[in-house]
């Protein structure tokens, strides 16, 4: 399991930091983001990669668990 | 409706109110532009005195104001601010020039295109050079470091700049200086303008709309969201234009253009080199400072400040093409840009 802290990154950092991550197809990735267009980015490159995403968003902080898909 | 469409949507009615603000009376091609129109405002408020490009946008107002609202309402209001403030300043007053060098930011090189201005193609592929550039350091790990939370009134402080502009616009607009001719005097009535800014704004900042992360999207991922909506924008303005019989194909006698090829794509190598470092084209920095980003207040503020000294110093082009003032800070501006992108990818420190 992989864990990235990418709150208070511009865009497009936190989907860059996701996409390294993606490249070794961990069975499981946290991502920690501040901003809304990085929750959205970061899904839909997850998604698009095989991945579901489950999301728990607490005031302006989001975690996306990406799991990868059987 | 999911993202891809309703970035479409955002980007049509954008094309279509683009155009509609050049037959009320903006500039021709000039529905909006995010460079013209805050070096416009830098010029009413004298922190230069070109006389010809002064008058306080009001679209600026509204995109900003549009911004807030939408974030307010959809609880994604979020002040925060501290990463490298000055350099995205420094960057940001690059940005400014290179596009008074092209003679428009991203959002106006597209309605250029769509009005028949074949000198913004030549400037669209300087752009994507230059968005190639920051994607070369972006996936090498660029970064300007993290942003932290801020107080909520630091966040507010933006808009509510831009409410204080618009009651200085109403109440007392002798304290402002506006054009009586050239650019700074054409403009579509102030509550057309005003109300033009805040539909932008307000759909832009939902739809996360940028024109330089379409391309650079394109570039790193190979995802065409965002893309999208810089293309919807086009051809909508297109369509539009075509019907108010605005379209004129050709490189000559366009309005506010030059035909200098290379300055032209020069100009705009910067401005795609510079928003892929701030993360974010001219209009995305004002929906941002809207969600309470300061250090996208602050990037706007070196946009100010690379008006001022583009008119000040005599950098901004005219009709006949690019100054040799604006000839050296281009080419200053792209060696700078390097040398910053080069030191927060190679040479950073990262902060936790």
């Amino acid at each position: 399991m992989i864990e990235i802290n990418a709150c208070g990154l511009s865009c497009p950092e936190p989907v860059v930091m996701l996409a390294k991550a993606l490249k070794e197809k961990p069975t499981e990735v946290i991502i920690h983001v501040d901003a809304p267009a990085a929750c959205e980015n970061c899904t839909r490159f997850a998604t698009n990669s095989g991945y579901t995403v489950e999301k728990s968003t607490q005031e302006n902080k989001t975690v996306l668990i990406c799991r990868k898909k059987h | 409706m999911t993202e891809k469409k309703f970035l479409i949507f955002t980007g049509l009615i954008i094309g279509i109110i683009s155009v509609a603000l050049t037959v009320y009376g903006n500039p021709a091609n000039m529905g909006f532009c995010i460079a013209c129109f805050i070096r416009d405002t830098a010029g009413a408020l004298k922190l230069h005195t070109a006389p010809v490009v002064q008058y306080m946008r009001p679209e600026i107002v509204g995109l900003v104001l549009g911004a807030a609202l939408s974030a307010l309402i959809r609880r994604e209001f979020s002040p925060k601010g501290g990463s490298s403030p000055f350099i995205r300043f420094i960057i940001g007053f690059f940005v400014m020039t290179g596009a008074l060098v092209f003679l428009g930011c991203p959002f106006r090189m597209i309605l250029r295109l769509a009005g028949g201005d074949l000198n913004a193609l030549i400037a669209l592929i300087g752009f994507i050079a230059g968005i190639g550039a920051g994607v070369f350091f972006l996936k090498r790990g660029f970064s300007l470091n993290r942003a932290y939370p801020q107080s909520k009134i630091e966040g507010l402080l933006f808009s509510i700049l831009q409410i204080v502009f618009l009651i200085v616009f109403a109440a007392v607009p002798t304290l402002l200086v506006f054009s009586t001719n050239g650019p700074g005097s054409m403009h579509a009535p102030f509550l057309l303008s005003l109300a033009a800014g805040l539909v932008v704004g307000f759909f832009a900042q939902k739809s996360r709309l940028c024109m330089a992360g379409g391309i650079r999207d394109l570039f790193l991922f190979k995802d065409i969201t965002l893309l999208s909506g810089f293309v919807a924008i086009f051809v909508a303005a297109l369509i539009a234009n075509l019907t108010v019989d605005q379209f004129h194909l050709s490189f000559d006698a366009q309005p506010v253009a030059h035909t200098q090829h290379l300055w032209n794509f020069l100009g705009m190598s910067v401005v795609g080199f510079g928003s892929v470092l701030l993360g974010g084209c001219p209009l995305r920095q004002l929906i941002l400072s809207g969600e309470g980003n300061t250090d996208s207040a602050m990037t706007i503020l070196g946009f100010a400040a690379g008006a001022a000294f583009a008119h000040n110093f005599n950098l901004a082009s005219s009709a006949t093409g690019a100054t040799t003032g604006g000839k050296v800070v281009v080419i200053t501006a792209l060696v700078s840009l390097t040398l910053i992108a080069f030191f927060a990818t190679f040479k950073k420190k990262e902060n936790k």
